[in-house]
């Protein structure tokens, strides 16, 4: 790797304004959890600086291939097939390798599997609805799944959740921990939601849609979706210590 | 016109939802056979060294009324105040001591329970140290984007009032929110969304 020396140097700072706010209205569970005091700044020491990486050998054979990780030998998950890859990135546009991304989604009728989940839609008995996967050196990231569906939600009387996969994800240090949803190009269900909708700038809402990428696509198997997700971005220590810069 | 700084902007959250568990703890929504053990639950072993402690906490909303579909990752120092990460500049840490937990509460009481040790204290940024704390993320439906926060300990009166970061809060009145008190190995945190006691909650 380019850069051996630890990389010791703080993040950026956080864009709230990019971010939705705690409070947003249109979607209800935020009043009663929203903190209403502002959130306090300080600079960044080692406690955030550092965070918790995971070993490859952690990971199960099948842990990206949510088709096939909770079903029985021989059988896989319904709905159409897909594989969704991408990079981590961080805003310095560098990839960020060797972090753990974690996935999880509703089966393909937009069902759950739950037991606080009571939409009709069944479940399947060979899907279970995570994965996980850990990026490599250039912060690549790939899993195979079924499309999910949509589903209605508990919020206004009428309101559905587009198709989405909800993404966790790790940087190198604590305050890049991130979590976000990812929906797919074309689902006009995606300017309705009331979730996405608390998401003040379009512009930002759009790095949200994983675009389709038929040139990726495994014929006869899976289409192919690519998203790539940005982190913080650290900040170069080029000019206290002469550590390599960014 | 300037020359363009090529920089990304970071990709905005959403909520981690109300099945947050699935992706994160998904053996303690009954799915199991995917994943061995859920990830973050044992942050100590047999040779971890340092004082062992529970903590319990707990998040009250703005009803006052306990939230049971949260999720709360901790990130810590060693005892000897070194965190075990390649980001960690000063030091190799106890490499029998994880730093981070992650756990879902108790479904009927909606307590996490973490079994750690105490902190060392880490340095501030101006080499002032810090009192013993542990760094808290916390994410559920209703929250747009993971609330960070700190944990203090009550029997570290002294180290506590000469925290770099305690100090600096405007509104002293404030500090309690951040402050566990200890009873026998036991710490207990609650935390406060909204209210009166609205636990301070960092942008960092
Ligand atoms: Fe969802």
């Amino acid at each position: 790797m380019k850069n051996m020396k630890p990389e010791a140097g703080g993040f950026f700072q956080r864009v709230r304004q990019w971010h939705p706010p705690a409070f947003a209205p249109g979607y209800k569970s935020t009043v009663m959890r929203a903190p209403q005091k502002a959130p306090i700044a300080f600079p960044q020491t080692p406690s955030e600086i550092t965070g918790p990486v995971f070993g490859r050998e952690m990971l199960g054979e099948l842990d990206n291939d949510l088709t096939v990780n909770y079903a029985k030998s021989g059988e896989s998950a319904i709905g159409p097939r897909i594989i969704v890859y991408g990079r981590i990135l961080d805003e310095n546009t560098r990839p960020v390798p060797n972090v753990l991304v974690e996935f999880w989604q509703a089966n393909a009728g937009g069902r759950y599997r739950h037991k606080k989940d009571g939409y009709l839609a069944p479940l399947d008995p060979n899907f279970g609805g995570c994965g996980r996967a850990i990026t490599d050196e250039d912060g690549n990231y790939w899993f195979r799944t079924i499309q999910p569906g949509a589903y209605p939600w508990p919020n206004g009387i009428n309101d559905w959740r587009p198709a989405h996969i909800h993404f966790s994800v790790f940087g190198h240090g604590f305050v890049q921990r991130l979590i976000t949803q990812m929906y797919f190009e074309g689902d006009p269900m995606i300017w309705q939601c009331p979730i996405v909708r608390t998401i003040p700038d379009t512009e930002a809402i759009e790095g949200l849609i994983a675009a389709l990428d038929m040139d990726s696509t495994v014929p006869m198997d899976a289409r192919a979706y690519k998203f790539d997700i940005v982190l913080r971005g650290r900040r170069s220590t080029m000019f206290e210590n002469k550590l390599e810069g960014n | 016109m300037a020359q363009t700084l090529t920089r990304l902007k970071e990709t905005a959250s959403q909520t981690g939802g109300p099945y947050v568990h699935i992706g994160m703890t998904p053996n303690v929504c009954d799915i199991n056979g995917i994943y061995p053990e859920d990830l973050g639950v044992h942050m100590v072993n047999e040779k971890t060294r340092g004082e062992r402690i529970t903590v319990e906490m707990r998040i009250f909303d703005g009803t006052g009324s306990i939230i049971k579909d949260a999720l709360i990752e901790v990130w810590q120092a060693d005892t000897d105040g070194l965190y075990n990460s390649p980001s960690e500049p000063r030091g190799k840490a106890d490499p029998n001591f994880t730093g981070w937990g992650r756990q879902a509460s108790d479904m009927e009481t909606g307590v996490f329970t973490f079994e750690t040790i105490k902190p060392g204290r880490v340095p501030f940024t101006d080499g002032r140290l810090q009192a013993p704390h542990i760094s808290l993320w916390i994410v559920a439906r209703g929250i747009n984007i993971g609330l960070q926060t700190r944990m203090y300990f009550g029997d570290e009166e002294e180290a506590n009032a000469e925290d770099p970061v305690l100090t600096r809060l405007e509104h002293q009145k404030r500090v309690p929110t951040l402050v566990a008190p200890r009873n026998g190995n036991t710490y207990t945190f609650d935390i406060h969304l909204q209210g009166d006691q609205e636990t301070v909650f960092f942008d960092v």
